[in-house]
């Protein structure tokens, strides 16, 4: 059994295709990092994932049970912190997290609400009004409240946009811990070198469609590629190395090397050029770099 | 049921934070048109023989109130929670579309019953008033309440912004009220009118309702609660249906 499991999913919304038939399967303990540019339909299948949305064709299961046929079952096993700053001016804090938990049907369930509350440093603000809170916490809450019912699926939708450093950094380290416990996390987020360090798995979409999934440390590999930048004095590249040059800016070339070998013959180059290296720097891929290619490639 | 319950209080804490706005100030209203119509009109009108006009109209300015403020609340409730965004709070859990229903009419009716018997207290000082089959004036509040609580369900999902739900409410709802026989009784009006009103389901429930205090109507009671259940069954089959297929909701 998948915690998620998303089959040749559609969304259409009038003539716009927000969704072109996604297929993905989520195991269950895993972090999971969905990742793609703005409009690329992260929030699309999530909503859809969550019963929020219906799908246009496709079905999805959550912890074996289908989103639209048994959502009741379906709705328990998933928790969703939503993407926009979402509370209600009415209730305080712990008002809040109170409802949300009977919704859930869950009736004496303080101890595990003050815990959470707790955990993500809510405590003092118990009695707030929500319109008092900063938008920090108001994150923070919305955290709290995916997490009244001890979901054993947990989806983050960029949780950390707008969200200062520090809170950042503590939202990462509750949603380790979290999985840690044994919570399946599945997250969208812009911050590519956290999605590099949290995520096992990484799905990358684009205008619809998945373009790339796999581990992420086998998405580094696939662009195994180095990055050489070059300052050279005479500000010209031998031919030979013509096909390498992934940009240039004035006399400052970066370069591509598929392993440290080619190392070599590119010194070996420019010494028979007679240039003179001013500058070099050498760089393992990160995830950005095999982002921004993947995104390129399947233009 | 849990679910289920927990909305329903929610929906009732919801009004209750700010009673002065959804609880005194339509009570104030009703108040306001008790004295203006009543001192403007008594002696003027007498619509029933051993009734005074002011007595006449305190039963349908309770009952107006009812309806506008069973409507009001789910309404308003309905859009806040889409503009703002917090209706996902309600839609993510594993509430059924029956469950959600049933909360928003309930405390609907819950607030519509308070704001009724706040206008009662407030005006019944004013007036010598009888109540001839009370059982009937509560069947019509309720009936009626629901009627005008799942209307306001239907409008508070269909409006995309507060100005559709305030066309909706003033073109539809104040016009409907009005034109009911709140400050009249419909067999003083010209014929046209008199059958156009016939096709009003609010004058059946404000006729019905009066006929609780002061056992005289325009209609028999009975044939009034005939066309208001069947107007409840109708809209609250509609509404479930719209409901189940996600309107608007979940798109
Ligand atoms: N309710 C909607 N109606 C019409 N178009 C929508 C709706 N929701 C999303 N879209 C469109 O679907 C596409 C995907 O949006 P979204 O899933 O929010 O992307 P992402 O979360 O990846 O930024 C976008 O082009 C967006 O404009
Ligand atoms: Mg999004």
């Amino acid at each position: 059994m998948y915690a998620i499991e998303v089959r040749d999913v559609e969304k259409r919304y009038g003539a716009l295709q927000a969704l072109a038939g996604v297929s993905l399967a989520i195991e269950p303990g895993e972090i999971f990092g969905l990742l793609g540019p703005n409009g690329a339909g992260k929030t699309t299948l999530i909503s859809i994932v969550a019963g929020l949305t219906r799908a246009s064709a496709g079905s999805v299961k959550v912890m074996g049970a289908d989103v639209v046929d048994d959502y009741r079952r379906a709705r328990r096993m998933l928790g969703v912190v939503p993407q926009e700053l979402v509370f209600d001016p009415f209730f305080t804090v712990r008002e809040t997290l109170e409802f949300q938990s009977g919704y859930f049907g869950l009736r004496a369930n303080g101890d595990w609400i003050d815990e959470v509350m707790h955990h993500l440093d809510l405590t003092a603000k118990s009695g707030a009004n929500m319109r008092t809170l900063s938008g920090g916490m108001k994150r923070r809450v919305l955290v709290a409240q995916a997490l009244v019912h001890k979901p054993p699926v947990i989806v983050l939708d960029e949780p950390t946009a707008g969200v200062d450093v520090e809170l950042r950094q503590g939202l990462w380290s509750f949603v380790r811990r979290l999985n840690h416990d044994g919570h399946t996390i599945v997250l969208t987020t812009h911050y590519l070198e956290e999605a590099e360090l949290l995520c096992g798995r990484i799905g990358m979409l684009k205008a619809g469609r998945l373009v790339a999934l796999d581990s992420t440390s086998n998405l580094l590999k696939t662009f195994r590629g180095l990055q050489l930048k070059l300052r050279l004095d005479r500000e010209k590249l031998p031919a030979q190395l013509a096909s390498r040059l992934l940009a240039r800016e004035g006399d400052r070339f970066t370069l591509e090397l598929h392993d440290y070998a080619e190392l070599e013959q590119v010194l070996v180059g420019l010494r028979q050029a007679g240039e003179t290296i001013l500058e070099f720097e050498l760089q393992p891929p990160d995830l950005e770099e095999v982002f921004v290619r993947i995104m390129d490639r399947s233009a | 049921m849990t679910g289920f319950l927990t909305l329903f209080c929610k929906e009732v804490l919801r009004f209750w934070k700010v009673a002065f706005q959804t609880i005194a100030a339509p009570v104030l209203t009703a108040l306001l048109y008790l004295l203006i119509f009543g001192q403007a009109l008594e002696g003027h009108v007498r619509v029933y023989e051993s009734i005074r006009y002011t007595a006449f109209l305190v039963p349908g300015l309770v009952m107006m109130s009812v309806l506008q403020n069973a409507f009001a609340n789910s309404s308003s409730s309905l859009i806040q929670s889409k503009i703002t965004g917090n209706i996902v709070f309600i839609l993510l859990p594993p509430i059924s579309y029956l469950q959600f229903f049933g909360a928003y009419v309930l405390a609907s009716m819950v607030r519509a019953f308070v704001v009724g018997l706040g206008v009662l207290a407030a005006t019944v000082w004013f007036v010598d008033l009888s109540l001839a089959a009370p059982l009937w004036a509560i069947t019509f509040a309720l009936l009626g309440s629901a009627v005008l609580a799942t209307l306001g369900v239907v409008a508070g999902i269909w409006a995309d912004k507060f100005d559709q739900l305030a066309g909706f409410q003033n073109f539809v709802i104040m016009p409907l009220t009005f034109l009911s026989g709140v400050f009249y009784s419909i067999h003083s009006l010209p014929q046209v009118w008199q059958a156009i009103s016939r096709f009003n389901p609010i004058f059946y429930m404000i006729d019905g309702f009066r006929y609780g205090f002061f056992g005289v109507s325009d209609v028999a009671p009975a044939s009034s609660f005939i066309v208001v259940v069947a107007c409840l069954a109708g809209l609250t089959c509609a509404t479930l249906w719209l409901l189940r297929r996600g309107y608007k909701l979940r798109s």
